[in-house]
């Protein structure tokens, strides 16, 4: 399922705004700091940024306001020019792509979900999902059948004749997410979609999003500001701030393995149980065992077995084999918050 | 010490002493002006033989312009053709629609084919667009404004005008739009055309009628030309700053959706930016119903041509009724247009099936004007509102006139001749008086001590322009009607404003008086003032003040009411009278605006001062409306550009101070009152 071959990649991106910021990064070698940053009167909206995005999985950009989450996205999508690096889309070069090549990549390839949803005012539902492909001279009737389709897709049939502002910000947000899939992108950028929303709804949409998600398999770059956000969705987060990536990996990794006292202070008031692994609690195995789980069961999921049994629970891998166990103390430490000795710091 | 470094000293002395500056400056003014008058006559009355002759070098280019210049493929003269060409067929359509009927044959033996349409029709039509755009109200409204029209006999009139203003409108609106387009996607063409809509709308109208009276001709095409070219830079500006408000997400959501340039422009940021592109609309409508009579001068019929030619022969009740007919039409089309700016936010509607059912309101607007032309052909009223039905109030208004001018014509006569023996004579020698050169100098002072060399170069460049162009003494007539009109117009503007500020039932009346105010095209303000003190240079005040006053109230409004109220709780607490408060807290804080409201003031009254050479002034706008009626180019351009000129230093001057005290007394930059 999640294939582990790379969709979209960049590699010591940068972007600088400011006077002049080519020849700044050409002068210091492509690492200026913060300090000669700030001194020559640049901001320093992404700073050497590398990741990669696999197909299939869901990679959330998580950072608090201003960090440059969107100047990111938006340099993947070269919505905006990076000032230094390169962008990998299927083994292409997005910034060595021209005008018209960019212009087919986003019309077929690439779709996007605005913060404040970004609808066309003067459009209908239906003309709003319809609209990518009207750019793409589509005709009106083929059109109208797909936008038909994803709009009942994400719920909203019998609205197709509304006009935006009659809708809710839940409902503008559906729409805005069909009219983003009408064109089966292969990637799918989504900036902070549920910050507007009030916390029900927001709650309702993120899982509306998995559920479609778990349709369409697509390639997803999702912004949030939100940490439970992003480990409610996540498959692998990256943590900016102040325009630095200061670390990559799945929502367990950042909480076991802070890599600063930055990201610990994000994962502090995390529910634990729900992120942490089997895995990551287990002991060396040994004794005998009450029953199995997996190693990549989630404590929340087991924590009612294990605590039941007068035995700990044998941890076994994708093979079969048991790798460790797991004994009812390091559930409930885990449940209480309590510090286990096992690397699992607050 | 040495005389040098005591020389600089008292330099930099000075330079903390604003005000002793001024005082040295007049000082030496007068002194300079009594003792040198047979020493240096030069200085004082600018040398005939000195004056370049631009303008003769700009009716020699004009000239060469229609008789020579060729763009390679075609000549200029076949340019213009082209261009009148262009706009006569929409305008012939138009006229033959509301107006003449199809004709066949030119001139008095044409031939009628078809009636126009029926009076009922164009009635029931706006009136119908007045209930699709908002409601029964503004159906009523609109429908009551075309019966007024209808019964007071300017029918005829009226729609003349508004077959002009049905072409001109949709022109201004996609020229305005296309070059606003155009200001926004390209940088170089934005900064470019910046200057140039400043210039458009600080030269007086009547100075680029002249230019294209000698390229057009005389008649409809040229009127609508300028009417075109008056009413477009608005939208030009209106759609730069539209387009540029489009939310940044939006312009993100058409790239992503992999829009060309053009799909980006015309699918994207002009229909999201709609609503204020309306505004826009609704500004071009008024300056083309403001625009009616001036148009009329080279050439427009209907309400326009009536207005004037029932001024010149000073029969005020006619011409009043025709510019009560013109205001009645502005505000049926103002409210209708901005009905329509509103309506964008329509709701959604479920789509029956059938064609009628789905354009109801054309369906209706077809099938009445249908109905009212097949049953006008047999049944006259309906196709021209009977005659005998009309009610005329021209005798009304010349009773009226006749009766003031009986029983009032001293106390009307006295206030006329107590304000110019007292204010406006000596003023005006005062102003004729003074060395051209003490004044360039001056000026030039100011600008330097206001905003530094650039502003100091600007002005005196500008001012060096009206003496050399020979045009110094009319200058002077300009600015003394100017400043006596702005100076009353404050008087009686502030106060109001302040009135209006504190009290806020007072300032919803002046609200709408001023709303209504501004909707008068300026013509308007012509007639009472005629009726009442005749022509001449007190009249011409009188019309200017009227028509200037808006500005002064609404600033001085807005600067008191954005006053922090801590500030003034502060005063309070400190035990100031209410009186204090205002002279002490209020005025000094609200001054920076109320000095931006006077700086429009001084715009509208050179505007209007143009206007008023028809009620006899001896100024720059005289100057011009010979050159108009003589159709000599450089005359009209080289005085125009005097006005425009003298709008300019003012504004950059005042603005200069604006900002000075603003800094001073550390309020924010941004300036104005919207
Ligand atoms: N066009 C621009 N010109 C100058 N500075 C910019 C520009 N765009 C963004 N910045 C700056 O870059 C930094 C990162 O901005 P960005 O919008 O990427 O942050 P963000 O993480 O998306 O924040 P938010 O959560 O508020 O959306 C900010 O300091 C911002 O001020
Ligand atoms: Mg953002």
């Amino acid at each position: 399922m999640k294939g582990s071959s790379v969709k979209l990649s960049c590699r010591g991106v940068w972007k600088l705004f400011g006077p002049d910021p080519e020849v700044f990064l050409a002068r210091h070698g492509h690492e200026p700091d913060n300090e000669s940053i700030a001194e020559a009167g640049l901001i320093g909206a992404v700073c050497a940024a590398n990741i990669e995005v696999r197909e299939g999985e869901i990679f959330v950009i998580m950072g608090l306001s201003g960090s440059g989450k969107s100047t990111l996205v938006r340099c993947l999508s070269r919505l905006v020019d990076p000032t230094a690096g390169e962008v990998i889309f299927d083994g292409q070069d997005l910034l060595r792509a021209s005008e018209a090549e960019m212009i087919e990549i986003r019309r077929h390839k690439m779709g996007m979900v605005f913060q404040h949803f970004a609808l066309l005012p003067h459009l209908t539902v239906l003309g709003n999902v319809a609209f990518p492909l009207e750019v793409q001279g589509i005709a009106r009737a083929a059109r109208e059948a797909r936008a038909l389709e994803v709009i009942d897709l994400v719920g909203l049939k019998g609205r197709e004749s509304y006009y935006p502002r009659e809708l809710s910000g839940g409902q503008q947000q559906r729409v805005g997410i069909a009219r983003s899939l009408a064109v089966e992108p292969q990637i799918w950028f989504l900036d902070e979609p549920f910050s507007a929303l009030d916390p029900l709804i927001r709650r309702e949409m993120q899982d509306e999003f998995m559920r479609l998600q778990n349709m369409l398999h697509k390639t997803i770059v999702f912004i949030t500001h939100d940490f439970d956000e992003a480990i409610r969705l996540a498959d692998r987060i990256a943590i900016m701030k102040d325009g630095w990536i200061i670390q990559i990996g799945t929502p367990e990794n950042l909480v076991t393995a802070p890599a600063t006292g930055y990201v610990a202070e994000f994962t502090k008031d995390v529910p634990r149980a729900k992120v942490l692994s089997a895995a990551s609690v287990m002991e060396p195995a040994g004794g005998d065992y009450a029953g199995e789980v997996a190693t990549g069961d989630k404590v929340a999921d087991i924590a009612a077995r294990v605590e039941a049994a007068d035995r700990p629970y044998a941890v076994v891998d994708d093979s079969g084999e048991v790798v460790g166990r797991i004994t009812r103390q390091a559930v409930i430490d885990v449940l209480v918050g309590r510090d286990s000795g096992n690397g699992v710091k607050p | 010490m040495t005389a040098g470094t005591g020389g600089i000293d008292f330099a930099r002395q000075l330079a903390r002493q604003p005000l002793a500056v001024w005082l040295l400056a007049l000082t030496a003014a007068v002194l300079f002006s009594a003792t040198t008058e047979d020493l240096l006559p030069w200085a004082h009355k600018y040398p005939r033989d000195w004056v370049l002759p631009i303008r003769f070098a700009i009716t020699d280019f004009m000239k060469w312009l229609i008789n020579d210049a060729t763009f390679g493929l075609f000549t200029f003269k076949e340019m213009t053709r082209s261009v009148s060409w262009l706009l006569d067929w929409p305008l012939t359509a138009a006229t033959s629609l509301l107006s003449t009927g199809l004709m066949r044959g030119q001139g008095s033996d044409a031939v009628q084919l078809t009636p126009p349409l029926a009076w009922l029709a164009v009635l029931g039509v706006l009136a119908a667009m007045g209930h699709y755009a908002r409601d029964w109200k503004l159906a009523a409204l609109v429908g009551g404004c075309f019966l007024y029209l209808a019964m007071f006999g300017q029918w005829d009139s009226a729609m003349i005008t508004l077959s002009s203003i049905v072409v001109a409108v949709p022109i201004g609106i996609v020229l305005g739009l296309l070059l606003g387009v155009l200001a926004y996607r390209s940088r170089w063409f934005g900064l470019a055309i910046r200057p140039v809509l400043d210039l458009m709308q600080t030269v007086p109208i009547f100075a680029y009628l002249v230019p294209i009276l000698f390229l057009f001709g005389f008649g409809p095409v040229a009127a609508m030309t300028a009417t075109i070219i008056y009413a477009m830079p608005p939208m030009v500006r209106v759609t730069m700053l539209a387009l540029r408000q489009v939310a940044d997400e939006i312009v993100d959501f058409g790239r992503m959706v992999g829009c060309t340039r053009r799909q980006m422009t015309w699918k994207v940021l002009v229909p999201s930016a709609m609503p204020s592109l309306m505004v826009g609309v609704n500004q071009v409508i008024m300056l083309s119903l403001n625009m009616v009579i001036i148009a009329s001068m080279i050439g427009a019929g209907g309400l326009g041509f009536d207005v004037l030619s029932s001024l010149r022969r000073l029969q005020i009740g006619a011409g009043l009724e025709a510019g009560i007919a013109i205001v009645v039409l502005a505000i049926a089309l103002d409210r209708l247009s901005q009905a329509f700016a509103t309506r964008s936010q329509q709701m959604h509607h479920e789509r029956p099936g059938n064609w009628v059912l789905r354009h109801p309101w054309l369906s209706f607007a077809l099938a009445w004007t249908a109905v009212t032309g097949l049953v006008g052909l047999f049944l006259a009223p309906v196709q021209t509102y009977p005659e005998a039905l009309q009610i005329t109030t021209g005798s009304f208004w010349a009773e009226l006139v006749k009766y003031i001018n009986v029983n009032f014509f001293d106390v009307l006569e006295g206030i006329k001749n107590f304000f110019l023996l007292n204010l406006m004579i000596p003023f005006k020698r005062f102003l004729l008086d003074i060395p051209w050169v003490m004044v360039v100098g001056l000026v030039t002072l100011a600008g330097w001590r206001l905003g530094g060399r650039t502003l100091a170069l600007l002005t005196f460049t500008l001012s060096m322009f009206i003496a050399v162009t020979g045009q110094w003494e009319k200058a002077m007539v300009t600015i003394y009607l100017c400043g006596t009109s702005v100076l009353i117009a404050s008087l009686i503007g502030i106060p109001i404003g302040i009135a209006a500020a504190q009290n806020r039932r007072v300032g919803r009346v002046v609200q709408v008086v001023i709303d209504t105010l501004q909707t008068l095209p300026s013509f308007v303000y012509l007639m009472p003032v005629v009726m009442l003190f005749r022509v001449g240079d007190f009249a011409a005040m009188i019309a200017v003040v009227a028509y200037a006053l808006a500005p002064a109230i609404r600033y001085t409004a807005h600067g008191v009411r954005q006053i922090d109220p801590n500030l003034v709780e502060a005063g309070v607490a400190a035990g100031c009278t209410r009186r204090q408060v205002l002279w002490k807290i209020k005025l000094p804080l609200a001054l920076p605006e109320i000095m931006l409201g006077i700086n429009q003031t001084i715009m509208l009254a050179l505007s209007m001062l143009v206007i008023t050479a028809l009620v006899g002034t001896r100024d720059l706008g005289q100057e011009v409306y010979i050159a108009l009626t003589k159709a000599d180019t450089g005359r009209g351009i080289v005085a125009g550009l005097s006005v425009a000129f003298i709008a300019i230093v003012a504004d950059r001057l005042i603005a200069a101070g604006s900002g000075r005290m603003r800094s001073r007394l550390g309020l924010g930059q941004e300036a104005g009152a919207r």
